[in-house]
């Protein structure tokens, strides 16, 4: 059970989000795309080991989309932030060594 | 402390009030519990707690949970158990204890009520926070429990300190991320038969705290010699206790096995109670210590660097003799005992840090692994981070080396039967990872997860590396690790992390406002998502099929009612929402006139149709959307995502109206006559309201909005009206409506009527893989506008040929109604040599209808469109049914009848 | 093979002995340094890779190969599913692949020579609504095309077959009926992969532990070398088949896949005596749920929401889950939970896995089995293995190429629930 902060209503439950992949994934011009560039578009989102910017949504709270870093090893959550503004610098990874899964 | 009696395997034993229903066992005089799992040995109490490992028993009063340690079942009235062998049993009686849960957000966490976790709730308590402290024990003091030693004051005082929440009974059994806590506190089983019957068995704490000290304290472990495993061979912590606190009389004479200074501890507390010391044998050269002093001031005999290598038992089991040896001479000898106390060292409970992957570290001084660790949310104290406490001399991880036949019953994991001669061979097969030996050996593996054998089997390992037998002579206990724990840190009863969301909790149930009229007219229910649906209405003895076929005669040749309230509303406002539903819909919605509906279909940007319905334009800049019932929410956040993640430019908003908007359905060629009879602000004529039309009016001075909808074909109007009055309009409609025979229906009926027309139903008629062209809809794909998906229909396979495609077909037997879900084969086709037969297609949706007079089925088929007039074969089990391919409007192909 | 499967009288607390488990054989695998060149090196020592490095050899001839494990051997998903087998998928493609599985799994405990608990006890598939009756129906016509077994059984069948269940109409979603694959059923996990692991290493497959790939040498796009945490280790192909870390490595390789590693949690209880003997899955309440013959119950929860590395997931996915068991096995009130633990699963966006060639030539990939793979270890072996010997897919692997998300021939496994054990 994350602790999330929503931008809006700060801290809660994970189980009141929807998660959405990885962040900042524009919506392309469909037509300047080949076929395999489209699928990426559709398809692919980044899956790293460690800090993801990625996207919820506090669907059971004020229903707001917002970006999140989060570490996909330690499960540590870094700054939110609004779609559209500046993305904050990914938080280092110190202190967490021992936890490498 | 009052007497009590229970009963333990048929027997009646006495005990006192709240103690751990082990102490009156032993008291009694019972050594032997049970008999082991696989090996079928004699075993008894060994340890005080959850560590314990031989006394697992079943509960036969109360709520018959199975596999409960005796070592923390509290006597009390009405106590009923029996043993076990290490495997449980399901009772089939129903459970009828209630399970519930709590939140609770606190500054600080403590767990464990020891010395170590009661001064960190005092010291948090000091600087204002708010602390929780839970403990397994029935009682604050931990391990000064054991010793029967009364808490200091400065300690005691923190329990009247408003800000403390104390919890007895209550074990935290997970450490998750963020300082969220799992904790099962048992509330019940200790009041026996006095307990309240509407107090919470079990109560699942879930608790977020800003800080959590940890100081869950230790366990003793044994030591691995031949026949270790004796009732009459206990943890000398343990031993001491009972004997000291709880007054258990029954041992005369005693051996102190050790390999640290606890040993001594506990042979002075066996002393001073009374019973005589044998000698106490320690492993180590040379050791000192004010435990060691008193010992020897006691006059108890003390032998180092000698160590047990065997027992020896009478005709129950019991161990009498104890087989010492020299460890530089390898002398034997023996010595009598009926209880030989064992002190292996402590093994600081580290399982909850490690959960959220915190490694525990070796300690050669203390022979333990600890977590000493201190962030700003995270704290470790007490035996944990290593505070062993005294003067003590470093404890040895020892174990005596044996033959082959004593490794063969010099166990490591009791529950599990597990021997040095299973770790051996482990061992010997190439093994070396800490994680393949306990699947080898299954050590770790029972009711106790390892709670004593963990730390046994990494000693054992040491030695074995170490030892000749040994492949890797590198290893030390921090290269072997620790057995990985898992949570929870104890056994908890399904129930009661199920709580209260069963039956009708176990998911909300959404009804339409006009549920409790269906209820009273006798329908059948279906469950869409979490709706409830009428289905069909029978009549008194009427079958499905006889209620259908009636309640759609009624739509078709008179006027018939349906709740169409489930359907998904979503209001949609702002001068932009045109241009957004553009982009939204394949088709066009900028140019809808006011007051104007229109069917429209939306797509995933893989070019794969999720949800369709109706939507219609309110005002220049308000629109109505209607989804399918399942679909509500999923298109709603999709609607979302996409204005505030993509265009956050476009000025619209979204609202959920659902629940606020009913929907009733009237359908039929008597329809408009029936409504004329309630509708007098208007004029609902062909030419004045056509259809695909909204218009706003008033029912008994209610506004209602009406729309010229049909999703059957037939005349029909969608009287949609706030939620509250919809009950009103429908109740008055079936009173004007007795004179029209007018009849409600359900979801069944529904189906039919659309499936005659070849309206699609999603989810149904699709899989999540059709575009709309695949459905035969390329009519409502915009050629001028871009929307969402329709790039992918130039990906290779969405236009490939042969792609399977809406049709009809009408089975050559008009009263067999195919299956759904049947696959279609090429007339006749047979299986290949692989037993396998090549398919064209499948049966999405089939019925009889009414209206023709026969079966009729719509399919997703090859080709279909191209196929039309085709005989296609239909497998059944052994029977083959035939049909003809056809268009998927099966009536009123022009479009006659809605008018 | 293993038939110890009577029910007993649920309930009847008795001193019933656990079932005996077989002893494990004196010489397993040969834990071993690694060379400085193979012919073959497969990253991933799970059960897809020790089935590809084994199928190399017994069928291709080819020893010379490496299985490089970051940890200890099958200590990944291998080791935490729920083992669960069965054939009866949707798709013609689904069902071939996995029915060919299937059929090795029939002889697999003799043609390694190894005891694997293999028990085709039976699994059912339930429907708890309307529309979910007709989907599974429909699986269950496909089935019969492509010669699965599967039938269709009403509430009183199921309830004849599992006498602990509720198929009253009183609860939340009632039953109203499952498929059945009669050939399905369990296996014991561990003991599958040590047995591929066994078998490869007699047959001179290099099993090499505690070695993480940490890189790839490609030269004009063919790959020549894997770089790992004890040095570089030239190779003239590479078989990918690291499960949730699969799109790491295909980022160290320089292309993209798409895969997202999400945790998906399970959990046993105690020994207890046997109170079914039939795998039961539903996915429309997340309940799937066997009796392993040692006696525990061993059931699989839903997977987290979020991409994770972490192996562990969160707790109220657990509670959820339990709850909905307790709807359908009224008697598991009292049995207790004795041990959770998260997988990291590799999920692809039509649940079905992705087995063949890459961008980089010879470099392969065999990833996306998500919540579901377990079942498919030796048929995934077996064209993984006629993939790499060959250069070119099995017939059966063909469709599951990477190719299908640009041609958007996607083979959609997701049913009516996110995880299809
Ligand atoms: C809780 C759970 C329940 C499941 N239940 C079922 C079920 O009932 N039925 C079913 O069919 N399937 C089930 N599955 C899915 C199944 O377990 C997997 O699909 C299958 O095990 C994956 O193949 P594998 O065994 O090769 O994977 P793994 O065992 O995960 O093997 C991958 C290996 O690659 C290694 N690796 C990764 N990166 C590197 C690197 N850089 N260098 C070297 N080595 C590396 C990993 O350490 C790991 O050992 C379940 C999965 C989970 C988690
Ligand atoms: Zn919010």
């Amino acid at each position: 059970m994350l602790y999330i902060p929503c931008p809006y209503c700060g801290l809660r439950n994970e189980t009141e989000f929807h998660y959405g992949a990885e962040a900042g994934v524009g919506y392309p011009d469909p037509n300047t795309l080949t076929d395999d560039e489209w699928a990426k578009y559709i398809h692919i989102r980044a899956n790293p080991k460690g800090w993801l910017a990625e996207r919820w949504v506090h669907f059971a709270g004020c229903s707001r989309w917002f970006n999140l870093w989060r570490n996909t090893v330690t499960h540590e959550i870094g700054p939110a932030y609004l779609p559209f503004t500046e993305q904050p610098k990914a938080p280092s990874n110190i202190g967490q060594e021992e936890q490498k899964a | 402390m009052s007497e009590i009696k229970f009963i333990f395997d048929d027997i009646t034993y006495k005990g006192h009030h709240g103690e751990p229903m082990s102490a009156a066992l032993l008291r009694s005089g019972l050594l032997t519990i049970t008999n082991s799992t696989y090996h079928g040995r004699p075993r008894g109490i060994i340890g005080l707690g959850v560590e314990e490992p031989n006394a697992i028993v079943q509960l036969i009063s109360d709520t018959k949970e199975s596999m409960r340690p005796a070592t923390v079942i509290e006597v009390a009235d009405g106590l009923h158990v029996s043993s076990l062998t290490g495997v449980g049993a399901l009772p089939e009686a129903p459970d009828e204890a209630r399970y519930d849960k709590t939140n609770h957000y606190v500054d600080t966490l403590v767990i464990g009520a020891g010395v170590a976790g009661l001064k960190a709730a005092h010291e948090h308590l000091q600087l204002g926070r708010k602390v929780l402290l839970i403990d397994d024990q029935p009682k604050p003091g931990g391990h000064l429990l054991h010793l029967g030693m009364n808490l200091p004051s400065v300690l005691l005082d923190i329990f009247t300190n408003e800000n403390l929440t104390y919890v007895p009974r209550c074990t935290a059994i997970g450490l998750y991320d963020q300082n969220y806590i799992v904790a099962v506190e048992r509330r019940s089983d200790h009041l026996g038969e006095a307990a309240p019957a509407e107090r919470a068995r079990i109560r699942v704490w879930h608790i977020r705290a800003d800080k959590v000290v940890l100081a869950p304290g230790a366990f003793q472990r044994p030591l691995i010699f031949a026949n270790n495993d004796r009732p009459g061979i206990m943890l000398s912590h343990a031993a001491a206790t009972y004997v000291a606190v709880y007054k258990v009389a029954s041992f005369r004479q005693a051996i102190v096995a050790t390999i640290d200074n606890q040993g001594y501890r506990d042979a002075l507390r066996l002393h001073e109670a009374g019973v005589k010391i044998e000698g106490i044998y320690d492993v180590r050269q040379i050791a000192s210590g004010p435990s060691i002093d008193a010992a020897k001031a006691a006059g108890i005999p003390i032998r180092f660097r000698t160590a047990v290598i065997d027992t020896l038992a009478n005709e129950k089991g019991a161990c009498t003799k104890v087989i010492l040896s020299d460890i530089d001479t390898n002398e034997t000898f023996e010595r009598s005992a009926d209880l030989l106390a064992v002190s292996g060292g402590w093994t600081p409970i580290a399982d909850l840090p490690t959960y959220i992957g915190i490694k525990p570290q070796w300690s050669a001084k203390h022979a333990a692994f600890l977590v000493n660790h201190t962030t700003d949310i995270l704290q470790t104290a007490g035996m944990l981070a290593g505070e062993f406490g005294g003067d003590d001399d470093p404890a040895i991880f020892f174990g005596p080396t044996l033959n082959d036949e004593q490794s063969r019953v010099a166990y490591i994991d009791f529950q599990r039967d597990a021997t040095l001669h299973d770790l051996k061979r482990a061992v010997g097969a190439g093994l070396q990872s800490i994680e393949h030996i306990k699947r080898y050996t299954t050590i770790g593996t029972a009711h106790d997860q390892g709670k004593t054998s963990g730390m046994l089997t990494i000693g054992a390992l040491w030695q074995l590396n170490n030892s000749t037998e040994g492949k890797n002579h590198s290893l030390s206990p921090a290269d072997i690790g620790t057995l990985s724990f898992r949570p929870p840190y104890i056994p908890v009863p399904f129930a009661a992390l199920a709580g209260r969301e069963r039956g009708p909790l176990s998911d909300p149930i959404r009804i339409s406002p006009l549920h409790q009229w269906h209820v009273a007219a006798g329908a059948e229910f279906e469950d869409v998502g979490q709706w409830k649906r009428p289905w069909y209405f029978p009549k008194t003895g009427e079958s499905m099929d006889q209620a259908v076929r009636r309640e759609c005669i009624a739509a078709r040749k008179g006027v018939a009612i349906m709740d169409a309230s489930t359907l998904g509303k979503i209001d949609i406002q702002g001068p932009d929402a045109a241009v957004f539903l553009d982009r939204i819909y394949t088709n066009m919605f900028s140019t809808l006139p006011e007051g104007q509906c229109r069917y429209g279909l939306m797509c995933k940007a893989d070019g794969i149709v999720f949800d369709d319905g109706v939507t219609t334009r309110l005002g220049k800049n308000h629109f109505l959307m209607t989804t399918t019932t399942g679909g509500a929410a999923r298109v709603l956040a999709w609607l979302e995502e996409w204005l505030q993640t993509e265009w956050p430019d476009l000025k619209v908003y979204c609202t959920s109206v659902t629940e606020h908007i009913a929907t009733i359905a009237l359908v039929g060629p008597k329809s408009r006559e029936l409504l004329q009879e309630l509708v007098t602000d208007i004029n609902i004529s062909k030419d004045a309201f056509p259809f695909m039309h909204s218009r706003n009016t008033t029912i008994d001075g209610i506004q209602v909005r009406i729309a010229r909808i049909s999703f059957s074909g037939e005349l029909a109007f969608e009287i949609n009206v706030t939620h509250s009055y919809a009950k009103h309009i429908w109740e008055r409609l079936w009173t004007l409506g007795r004179r029209y025979e007018l009849t409600p229906y359900g979801t069944e009926t529904m189906h039919v009527l659309r499936a005659e027309k070849g309206y699609i139903i999603i989810g149904q008629d699709t899989d999540g893989t059709q575009t709309p062209y695949d459905l035969n809809m390329s009519w409502i794909v915009s050629k001028k506008k871009e929307f969402i998906g329709k790039r992918s229909f130039q990906l290779p396979y969405l236009q490939a040929s042969g792609r399977p495609q809406l049709v009809g077909l009408l089975p050559e037997d008009i009263d067999e109604i195919i299956p759904e879900g049947a696959y279609i084969t090429l007339y006749s086709a047979q299986a290949d040599e692989d037993g396998k037969t090549p398919h064209t297609g499948f049966v999405t949706s089939s019925y009889h209808s009414p209206e023709m007079g026969r079966a009729f089925a719509l399919a997703l088929i090859a080709d279909g469109l191209n196929r039309l007039g085709e005989i296609v074969s239909i497998p059944i089990g052994k029977k083959v049914l035939s049909a003809t391919i056809c268009d998927a409007v099966f009536i009123d192909k022009e479009n006659l009848r809605r008018d | 093979m293993t038939n110890t499967n009577q029910i007993l009288t649920p309930g009847t607390i008795g001193r019933r002995r656990a079932a005996i488990i077989p002893e494990q054989p004196p010489q397993l695998w040969k834990s071993v340094k690694p060379k400085k060149a193979y012919d073959i090196v497969i990253v991933g020592g799970g059960g897809h890779g020790l089935a590809t490095a084994y199928y190399l050899a017994k069928n291709h001839g080819l020893t010379n190969i490496a299985v490089v494990e970051k940890g200890w051997l099958a200590g990944g998903n291998a080791a935490r599913n729920t083992t669960i087998i069965r054939s009866n998928y949707l798709w013609d493609e689904s069902a071939s692949i996995y029915e060919h599985s299937l059929k090795l799994w029939e002889t697999l405990e003799e043609d390694l020579g190894y005891e694997m608990f293999f028990s085709q006890r039976g699994v059912l598939t339930l429907a708890h609504s309307v529309s979910d009756v007709r989907s599974k129906r429909r699986n269950l016509y496909a089935n019969a095309l492509n010669g699965i077994d599967s039938e269709w059984l009403t509430p009183q069948e199921v309830k004849k077959l599992v006498p602990i269940i509720n198929i009253s109409e009183d609860v939340r979603y009632p039953v109203h009926g499952a498929t059945y694959q009669p050939r399905g059923g369990i296996a014991k996990h561990d003991w599958v992969a040590w047995g591929y692991a066994k078998a490869a290493s007699d047959l001179g497959v290099d099993i090499i532990q505690g070695t993480e790939v940490t890189g790839f040498d490609i030269r004009n796009n063919k790959v020549q070398g894997v770089h790992t945490s004890q040095g570089t280790i030239a190779t003239g192909k590479v078989g990918l088949v690291a499960a949730g870390h699969s799109s790491i490595l295909a980022n160290l390789a320089g292309f993209s896949i798409p895969i997202q590693s999400r945790p998906l949690q399970a959990l046993v209880s105690p020994l207890l005596e046997q109170v079914l003997n039939t795998v039961v899955m539903s996915g429309a309440v997340h309940v799937y749920v066997s009796q392993a013959h040692k006696g525990e119950l061993v059931m699989g929860a839903g997977t987290d929401a979020f991409n994770s590395y972490a192996q562990r997931g969160g707790f109220h996915v657990v509670e959820h889950q339990l709850a909905a068991a307790l709807e359908l096995f009224p008697i598991f009130s009292r049995a207790q939970v004795l041990r959770t633990w998260g997988g990291i699963v590799d999920i692809a966006p039509d649940a079905s896995p992705i087995i063949g060639l890459t961008p980089v030539e010879n470099l392969f990939i065999n990833a996306g089995w998500g919540t579901g793979g377990f079942k498919a270890t030796p048929g995934s072996g077996w064209v993984m293995a006629h993939t790499m010997a060959n250069g070119t897919p099995h017939k059966l692997n063909k469709p599951f190429a990477l190719d299908r998300f640009a041609t958007g021939h996607l083979i959609d496994e997701h049913g009516a629930a996110g995880v299809a054990h």
